[in-house]
Order: structure tokens, then sequence, then C-alpha cells
């Protein structure tokens, strides 16, 4: 199957890997947020994870680890890139149709997007149920 | 050193340029039909027809009026097992009004689908699944046989783990009992020494293409003696091959094909010893490199020029894509959403732990240490690569067992 340039690029330079410590590590950290979606057995399991300015709720850093394809390799990647800079409303708001027109991803390949929709989500109520929310 | 580099002769293999030198001649001067019986044109075709027919009887240690030439060993399957199963489904005196026929559930859809269709249209089946070391023994066979039983198909060698099947045992066995043999032996023929009267096959299914010959034909070996083997024939028609497959010979392939078989004779010893001795160095390599990675399949008992190889952690699709300039066959043990899952490997219980895949890697005649080295390094550095970026296997460094994790199937 061919690939698009950009899932290509994300692919071969993915951003953001990586975490700001082990599951146990940051499960106590107040600033941080993890999403983990997905399941091995689909094929694709997302990592996320955010921190965030507690002043003034805005997401700073962005790490991602992902078990998938291409396309999931590269909707998780560019995640955290749309994510830095943005607050948590405005990452909320993130819709999984705008990785597909970005990422020029396939019909088959849609539910990468909305599993790096969820992981945004998930991350999101993570850092939002630490604080009351 | 071009790339990609092709490690997948399990699935093809080029023409051996011998082979196309051989054959072309009979495109466009000798392009006679061997059935014309009054005519040098005719004459000529026969001539190369018979010859091909002896060359690849001396690869199987067989008569020459044994061989039997079709399309393929897809065909060649085809015709063996629906062919003995109609012949000979009023002898038995057993249970069952048709026959028994036993196979197993990891041959190739080319002898799994006829078994599956005569079930169907009313024969008992048994499929015997293999050890978890993907062998089938003589002994199991034993195990299944039952008075009915009128035909055993068990592949030579598994075309996606190299396996090596108990054959010459199974044939015995068979002999024993006076139940026909079929040996699907399209990744062992041209590969590994074949001598049908010592192995006990009755049937065996080859093809051209896996021996550096041309596609589009194969051959299928019909025993004459101890026993006179029957079939009913599938295609009717002008009665060509001794009526077992009718239809104008498809000379230059067959051509072709006596040839590859005449080299893969003069061969295959120097081959296989090269081979071999190259798959050892990458899997000695992936497996000190790597970590939770598993050779499929038993250690010693395989092909010397196939290997199949899990790595955890790591996603099938992904692994290909990192991996694009080694052109190999994936299987993915579990059901990612675009790769097929192996049912060989399911067969095994390979993959019964979440997230592994497999790459299958094939070398041939022409295949160099070179490449071998090159797509070793490949391998190894795509696995880490998707293992950096792996969340699982993070988990696993910390100790987490994944299987215990409740995940949200999407």
């Amino acid at each position: 199957m061919a690939y698009s340039e950009k899932v290509i690029d994300h692919y071969d330079n993915p951003r953001n890997v990586g975490n700001f410590g082990t599951g146990k590590e940051v499960k106590d950290r107040s600033d941080i947020g993890v999403g983990l979606v997905g399941a091995p057995e689909c094929g694709d399991v997302m990592q996320l994870q955010i921190k965030v300015n507690e002043e003034n709720g805005v997401i700073e850093d962005a790490k991602f680890k992902c078990f998938g394809c291409g396309s999931a390799i590269a909707s998780s990647s560019l995640a955290t890139e749309w994510l830095k800079g943005r607050t948590l409303d405005e990452g909320m708001a993130l819709r999984n149709t705008e990785i597909v027109e970005e990422l020029s991803l396939p019909p088959v390949k849609i539910h990468c997007s909305v599993l790096a929709e969820d992981a945004i989500k998930a991350a999101i109520k993570d850092y939002k149920a630490k604080h009351g929310a | 050193m071009q790339l990609p580099v092709y490690m997948d002769h399990a699935a093809t293999t080029p023409c051996d340029p011998r082979v196309v030198e051989a054959m072309l001649p009979y495109f466009t001067e000798h392009f006679g039909n061997p059935g014309s019986r009054n005519h040098a044109f005719g004459w000529k075709a026969e001539e190369a027809v018979d010859t091909a027919r002896q060359q690849v009887a001396d690869l199987l240690g067989a008569d020459r009026k044994e061989i039997v030439f079709t399309s393929g060993a897809t065909e060649s399957n085809n015709i063996a097992i629906k062919g003995a199963a109609y012949m000979y489904a009023n002898a038995p005196a057993g249970g069952t009004k048709r026959g028994h026929i036993i196979s197993s559930p990891i041959e190739h859809k080319a002898v799994l689908d006829p078994v599956k269709r005569l079930e169907k249209e009313g024969f008992d089946v048994t499929l015997i699944d293999p050890r978890q070391d993907g062998i089938t023994t003589a002994e199991m066979v034993k195990d299944a046989m039952r008075d009915d039983t009128i035909l055993v198909s068990i592949m030579w060698a598994n075309n996606e783990i190299g396996t090596i099947n108990e054959i010459p045992e199974i044939g015995k066995l068979c002999h024993e009992r006076g139940v026909l043999f079929h040996t699907d032996a399209t990744q062992w023929a041209g590969k590994m020494p074949v001598d049908v009267i010592a192995d006990g096959v009755d049937l065996l299914s080859m093809s051209g293409h896996k021996i550096y010959g041309p596609k589009g034909v194969g051959a299928l070996y019909v025993r004459r003696r101890k026993p006179r083997v029957r079939l009913h024939a599938l295609t009717d028609g002008g009665g060509q091959e001794r009526n077992f497959r009718s239809g104008t010979l498809n000379v230059t392939g067959i051509v072709g094909l006596g040839k590859a078989c005449e080299i893969a004779k003069a061969e295959m010893d120097a081959d296989r010893e090269r081979l071999l001795a190259l798959r050892e160095k990458l899997e000695a390599r992936v497996t000190k490199e790597l970590d939770v990675v598993q050779i499929n399949g038993h250690a010693e008992k395989r092909l010397p020029h196939l290997t199949n190889i899990s790595f955890g952690f790591v996603e099938g699709e992904g692994l290909m894509m990192a991996c694009k300039d080694v052109a190999m066959s994936s299987g993915s043990a579990c059901t990612s959403a675009s790769l097929e899952p192996s049912y060989v490997l399911k067969g095994l219980g390979v993959g019964d732990e979440l997230a592994h895949s497999s790459l299958r890697l094939s070398f041939g005649r022409w295949t160099t240490e070179e490449e071998v080295d090159f797509a070793t390094d490949y391998i190894i550095n795509g696995v880490k690569k998707l293992r950096e970026l792996s969340p699982l296997y993070d988990m696993h460094n910390e100790g987490i067992d994944i299987t215990k994790i409740e995940w949200a199937a999407h």
C-alpha cells in the first residue's frame, strides 16, 4: 500500500517520541496527563503524555509512544505536534478528521486517526481528573 | 548490491538464464503441438516434452511414464487429492460411505481447500494438529488412521516455517496399511533430495517457479507400480497426459521445468550447504542482538534456505515499513487491521502471547552473503527502531504483564 509523503515523513522522523517518566513515575505528578488507548490484539496501542502549565492550562509539551502501523505512528506523532501550545479546551476540540486530512489517510486507516483523538481526550481527562474536574 | 534485496524465494524464484535459453526455441522455431502426430513440427515438440519428462523423473527417482505435467502445484494437488478421492471413494469398508482422508491444518491452501471441498461432498476428514515445533510425525498419522482411510496428504516441508515432516516414515506406514500417500513437495523438490520409491510416495506435487523455472508449469508424480495409482480425471478433453490432464501441453513451460530440474539435481547439494551457513549466520545475529525473538519451527528439521522469526512488541505492518529495502514475507500472528493472521503460526500457538509479528526470509541460488548481512542489519535496526516507539516494549521492560491490562478493543 502506498503511504502519503507526510505519513512517511512522520514515520521516518517521528516527533516527540518518549515520555515524562514511567507509568508509575507520572501517576502522582499533577502536571502530567496520560492517555493509553487501543489494544495489542487489534494491532494498535497509543500512549500519549501531556505536560500542562498548571497556572494557565496550556499544554507545554507532549510525548508519545505507539505500537502500530505507519499511519498510527504518524497520527500520534502529529497529535503531539498539534497539542503543544494549545489550551486543554483547544486540545479537546481537535477532531480526527483534521488528522485524516493533514496526513491524507485512506479509508482503511481512518481508525488510526480515531485512536489518536481518543488518546488526546484520554490524556486531557486524566489531567483534569488529577485536578478534581 | 541492488535494492530492495530479494529474500522471498519461497514465494517465487527468478528464472535461471539457462532455463530461459532452453525454452526460447520452443516459442518460435519449434512451436509445434506435441499432439500432432503426422509431421515434423509435432515430433520435435514431442521430443522436447519427452526429454523434460525424463529430467523431472530423474530429479524424483521416478520413471518418466509416472510424470504428469500440470499448470503448477495447485493443479497437481487438486488432481491428486480430488482425483484419488473420487477414484477410491467406493473402496472403504469402514464406517463412512465415501472414505476417510487425513491431512494437516497447516497445509497450503491448495491442499486444505480441496480436502475441505471433499468433506462437504461427504468424505470424512481428519486434520492432524502438528506438534508445537511444526512437525507431523508418522506416529500421529498412524493414530488417525481408520479402516476406511483412503488417502493421506501431508506436505514434505512447510511453506511458512520450513519444517520437515516425517515423509519416508509416513510413506512406509501408508504402504503397510494400503493407503495412498500424497505429498505437496512444492518447497522441497528441487531443493532437497527425493527418491519416490525409497520415500514411499504415491503422489507428489511440485512447481516450476519455485526452482528457478517458469511460472505456470508444474508436475504431478503418479506411481505406476506397487501400487498402481489410478485417478479420476478432473479435466476432460483431448486425453493428453495419459488422460489425467487434458489440454494442449505447455511445451515451452515444460522444457523450462525439465531444464530447471536438471540444474537442481546437479547443484542442490552445493546450494543447500551454502544457504544453510547464511541462514545460521542470520539467526545467530538476530537472536544475539535482539531480545524477545523466537525462531519458529523445529531447531534442526527445517529447510536450510528458509527462516521464520517472531518479534515481540512489534506490529507487523510497521515492521514491513521499517524493512522496505528487504523483500520478504510477513505473517502476523495477531489480527492486525491490515495483515491476515497466519493460520500456520496460529496453529502452532505462536502469537498466543499478545503483539507478536513474524517475518519469513527465504534465500535462493543467487543470494549473497552481502545481501544476507544487509538484511540482518536492516531487520535488527528496524525492530530496534519500532521498539523505541513501542509502549508495550516499555511495559515489558518495567515488568508489566500486558496480558493483565484491561485493553479496550476498538
